[in-house]
């Protein structure tokens, strides 16, 4: 028996669920230190995962394996590999600097925040180590109840916040009652629900119209997640009303979940399948980055805006997917260039949780402090706040792909895949990148941060009294923006580590189909 | 059978028969003691306890294919070599189900009735008798203590549901209840008495026998008589259209009997639905499968359509339990005893009814403490709840989340394994519409969710809920994440269960 490792850093924070949950009330401010601190350990470890795979490449590393429900075939089965690393340590980060940033800002009902997020972190992580369908359904539920309670509890009133949990919760569902139908009839074939070995089984194989309606069902669910327009309206409202710390983890880890899920299981399950429609979810990913992009463009309010635009960034991570998806030609140079379109998919996924996660907080910051975040009554913020200027700038920046930053690599690598294997979908999908800077410069880095300040204005809308901390970014979320300002450089100049254990998985994984 | 092997096979039903006697009498001997009439519901709790122990000590002796109980054969009625009940899986599995049906139900009702009624003997014995009832339907294998098991059920159900006589509601519900009640058990005896008919015995095996080797000429009195048999089972599981008494008995009952009609009548009409349609008509598997394919549909989708609209969690919580006896009718409709599979359908419907009884149990414990501090059981009674008791709301809210099937639940395993007997028979029709219900309850369900983690307390200030029903909501918790964590266990013992009865099909 090896180090159970994926074991604690999926159940260390459930461990502290519990604790801070049985913690006597009124004591708030231990209770956020144990939260953060109980967050610290998977944090840890997932990088030390991460370092210890990238000396050796390719398939599942860490894998643990026990017995469950014999009956059920259902075992205890994870492993993590290149393409769930990244997205391990991004929900261990993005946790850890949610629960520090929200020990300042959260007032009302802490243990149960505190409580709830731990809880939230424990089904978002086994979604990324389960290896076992069984496991991963039941983990992918669990993540759904402490989200809508985050987002209905601690939502702002005048976001409709009761609404948008719902309505989370709901299209969440729809989507994973129909995967869990798939699931079963997958294993009514294939006799196992190891998520390793079904592929090699030809799941659904005897059967191509039910191969359809699965491979569907499955898809829908993770679409709805990613969101994929049309399936993505779900996304603003939840994004809108949640807590800064529950758009953050919104964006930056759950949206993931279904892109992972693509990646994992439909791809290996139906590559035919895929190719046959890949044409298709291309059209879905091209009307995600372009639709996506003018509603942002369209938005007044600086949330909704960069909801919208995880429309737009996901649907560059569908286009890399459908790219290495759109063809099943394993000889080079074509698999290379499939290659690179899963590696810019994936690394897509990391840099938009940072990236997103990082422009959330930075919506968090102006919001905390003027209780608005209608774009028209800001302006000339860069003098005022020059930090907050700069921070947001580069993060803006990075999102809209300049060089340099880590959008850019993702993007680029996004690009080179899909010129070589659909060059239509990418001469269209270049059109996203343009309307991002648009928007980003334009509705952020102008109405937020340039033109002329009104000292008038300024005093209706910035409170003072409840304001304990500078005007200008305090150092707490100096802090919590820090490490997601380190990756977006890091990515951005020197990619390599990163992408390293991602290419070795991905490359396996398209040879292997 | 001697004498001494007739009572061993016996034991759990004369232990609960006991025990009901020994409350009755003690509530005559302290007629005038109210301190220690405190003591009624322990002495029933310790008899249903003890009747869970001989059911677990008797257990072995049903291995293999069960065994009849009879102290003289041949003398049975119409001359048949027939005994009346069999001890088997299946009637060990319901014997152990209804004691525990009981004893939760017990657990939640001490200070419930306390408030209400003085006569409380009566009550836990009449609750015990229910209890003994569900054990004889689940093992009677004839016609005529088949039907005998469920009136008997009915008549000591009437009681209960109007047991608060000065309560318009109460009386109300358990006359409507009486009404439909006693029409459908007509209409089932009169089916019975059809296939009486056309087979000459009463004997489950001896009909099945009777159809297969006897003429043809009389098999279409067979369809007349399952439809008019469903009714009656159809009444007690509430199934549509014969379900319109569950709403109003459901709200006007006392609650602990809102509880356990909810699961323990519809336990008892599962079992005898499974034997009487397996063991009697295993050649007409293709007719009733059909007529109850489409019951289920109606019923699940009926059930929570309704219960978008309630604004009171008790009649909320009877149309949830209409939908969700639709959902285990799936696993009837859909079994498949020879599959070398997982599910057979038959195992999903006891896992199902194992969690539904766990996961209703405690969501009704919920509600009873909630009535006990509040005095009502409008949805915005629980507004608020997680400030004013946040063990019962947290609880709730993993019985609601059984309830709609998401896990770690035990309501997800039960709806894996019937959902799972629906794809393997190719009924994806059925999986689809139970899907499809399953995300149409979560609209009601959230209606409680909201009100408890979302609302504003009408009232400040903490409550207890009492050791009774902390008692009842913890275990019952605890055995739904368990069911769902730990599932091996509950599996197995539910896939031996079912053996038997599969393996006569």
């Amino acid at each position: 028996m090896n180090f159970p490792i994926l074991t604690l850093i999926t159940f260390i924070p459930l461990l502290g669920s519990v604790v801070v949950a049985l913690m006597p009330g009124g004591r708030e401010r231990e209770m956020k230190l144990l939260a953060v601190l109980f967050s610290v350990p998977s944090l840890v470890l997932s990088i030390i995962a991460w370092v210890a795979y990238a000396g050796t490449p390719g398939g599942m590393q860490f894998t643990e394996e026990a017995a469950w429900i014999p009956t059920l075939n259902a075992a205890y089965r994870l492993g993590v590999d290149g393409i769930s690393l990244p997205l391990v340590f991004l929900t261990a980060l993005l946790t850890t600097l949610s629960l520090f940033y929200s020990s300042y800002t959260i007032k009302k009902r802490v243990k149960e925040f505190f409580a709830l997020f731990l809880l939230l972190e424990v089904g978002m992580m086994g979604v990324f180590v389960a290896l076992d369908l069984v496991l991963f359904y039941v983990f992918w539920e669990v993540g759904l109840v402490p989200m809508f309670l985050l987002i209905g509890i601690w939502g702002q009133p005048q976001d409709r916040p009761q609404y948008s949990a719902i309505k989370f919760f709901l299209y969440t569902l729809v989507g994973s009652v129909a995967m869990l139908l798939a699931f079963i009839a997958i294993y009514m074939t294939t006799g196992t629900w190891n998520m390793l070995e079904i592929p090699a089984l030809g799941p659904l194989a005897n059967s191509p119209g039910l191969a359809v309606a699965a491979f569907w069902a499955i898809f829908i669910a993770f679409a709805i997640k990613v969101p994929s327009w049309p399936f993505h309206t779900w996304l603003p409202d939840a994004h809108t009303a949640a807590p800064t710390a529950g758009s953050v983890v919104l964006a930056g880890v759950l949206l993931k979940l279904g892109g992972y899920g693509m990646i994992r299981i439909l791809l290996p399950f139906f590559p035919d399948l895929f190719r046959q429609f890949a044409p298709w979810i291309g059209v879905l990913a091209l009307v995600s980055m372009i639709y996506g992009a003018l509603v942002s463009m369209a938005q007044w309010d600086l949330k909704r805006l960069i909801a919208y635009s995880s429309v737009s960034h996901m649907g560059f991570f569908m286009l890399g997917l459908v790219a290495a998806a759109a063809t099943l030609d394993a000889s080079n140079p074509v698999l290379t260039s499939r290659a690179i379109a899963l590696n810019g998919a994936v690394l897509q996924m990391f840099n938009h949780g940072i990236i997103t996660g990082g422009l959330f907080f930075l919506v968090g910051v102006i919001y905390e402090r003027t209780h608005t975040r209608d774009l028209k009554v800001f302006g000339g913020l860069s003098a005022k706040m020059p930090v907050y200027y700069g921070v947001m700038l580069m993060t803006a920046l990075a999102s809209l792909g300049l060089p340099g930053l880590a959008g850019f690599i993702s993007e680029f690598l996004v690009f080179r895949g899909a010129f070589a294997i659909i060059p239509i979908y990418a001469i269209i999908g270049v059109l996203a990148i343009v309307l991002g800077a648009a928007y980003i410069l334009w509705k952020i880095i102008q109405n937020v941060f340039l033109g002329e300040f009104s000292e008038e204005r300024w005093g209706k809308i910035y409170d003072e009294h409840h304001w304990p901390f500078s005007l200008d970014m305090a150092r707490f979320e100096l802090i919590t923006l820090a490490p997601l300002l380190f990756f977006m450089l890091l990515v951005g100049v020197y990619p390599a580590p990163v992408l390293n254990a991602i290419n070795a998985t991905a490359t396996a994984l398209l040879a292997g189909l | 059978m001697t004498l001494n092997q007739f009572v061993v096979l016996l034991l759990p039903e004369l232990v609960l028969t006991l025990a009901a006697l020994v409350v009755l009498g003690l509530e005559i001997v302290w007629r005038d003691a109210d301190g220690r009439k405190r003591v009624l519901p322990l002495v029933a709790l310790v008899g249903v306890l003890a009747t869970l122990l001989v059911t677990v000590l008797i257990w072995p002796l049903a291995s293999g294919g069960g065994l009849p109980i009879s102290l003289a054969p041949g003398q049975d009625f119409g001359g048949d070599q027939t005994p009346m009940l069999a001890l088997d899986g299946l009637s060990l599995f319901f014997k152990a189900l209804a004691a525990l049906v009981l004893a939760l139900v017990l657990l939640s009702s001490t200070e419930y009735v306390r408030a209400r009624t003085p006569f409380r003997g009566e009550f836990y014995a009449l609750i015990l008798f229910a209890g003994l009832a569900i054990t004889l339907a689940a093992a009677a294998t004839n016609l005529l203590m088949i039907y005998l098991a469920i009136e008997f059920l009915s008549l000591t159900s009437y009681l209960l549901t109007g047991y608060l006589r000065d309560d318009e509601k109460s009386t109300e519900g358990a006359v409507k209840y009486f009404v439909y009640g006693a029409t459908a058990s007509a209409i089932m005896v009169y089916g019975f008495s059809l296939l009486y008919g056309a087979t000459g015995t009463i004997d489950l095996a001896g009909i099945a026998t009777a159809l297969t080797t006897g003429s043809a000429a009389v098999h279409w009195l067979v369809y007349p008589a399952l439809i008019m048999a469903l009714v009656g089972l159809g009444f007690k599981i509430t199934l549509v259209p014969f379900h319109q008494w569950a709403p109003d008995a459901y709200e006007g009952a006392p609650t602990p009997v809102t509880a356990f009609l909810s699961v323990g009548s519809k336990a008892a009409g599962f079992a005898v639905l499974m034997r009487f349609l397996l063991t009697a008509l295993p050649g007409f598997q293709v007719d009733w499968m059909g007529v109850l394919a489409g019951i289920a549909i109606v019923t699940m989708t009926l059930g929570n359509l309704v219960a978008l609209w309630q604004r009171n969690v008790k009649r909320l919580l009877a149309y949830s339990s209409i939908a969700q006896a639709g959902y285990i009718l799936i696993g009837l409709v859909a079994l498949a005893p020879q599959a070398q599979s997982w599910t057979t359908g038959l195992n999903g419907v006891l896992l199902y009814l194992l969690a539904y009884l766990f996961t209703n149990l405690g969501a009704f414990a919920v509600v009873i403490a909630v009535e006990n501090r509040t005095g009502s059981a409008e949805l915005d009674a629980f507004a608020g709840l997680v400030r004013r008791n946040p063990f019962l709301a947290v609880m709730m809210l993993i019985f609601l989340l059984s309830l709609i099937g998401i896990p770690p639940t035990g309501g997800f395993l039960g709806k894996l394994f019937v959902f799972g007997a629906a794809i393997q028979r190719q009924m994806l029709v059925l999986a689809v519409v139970g899907i499809v219900n399953s995300v149409i309850s979560v609209y009601y369900y959230y209606a409680i969710i909201r009100q408890m983690f979302f609302g504003e307390a009408r009232e400040p200030g903490c409550f207890d809920e009492g050791p009774g029903l902390r008692v009842a909501v913890g275990v019952s918790a605890t055995l739904v994440l368990l069911m769902s964590l730990a599932a091996e266990p509950f599996i197995r013992l539910a896939t031996e269960s079912v053996s038997m009865l599969a393996a006569s099909f």
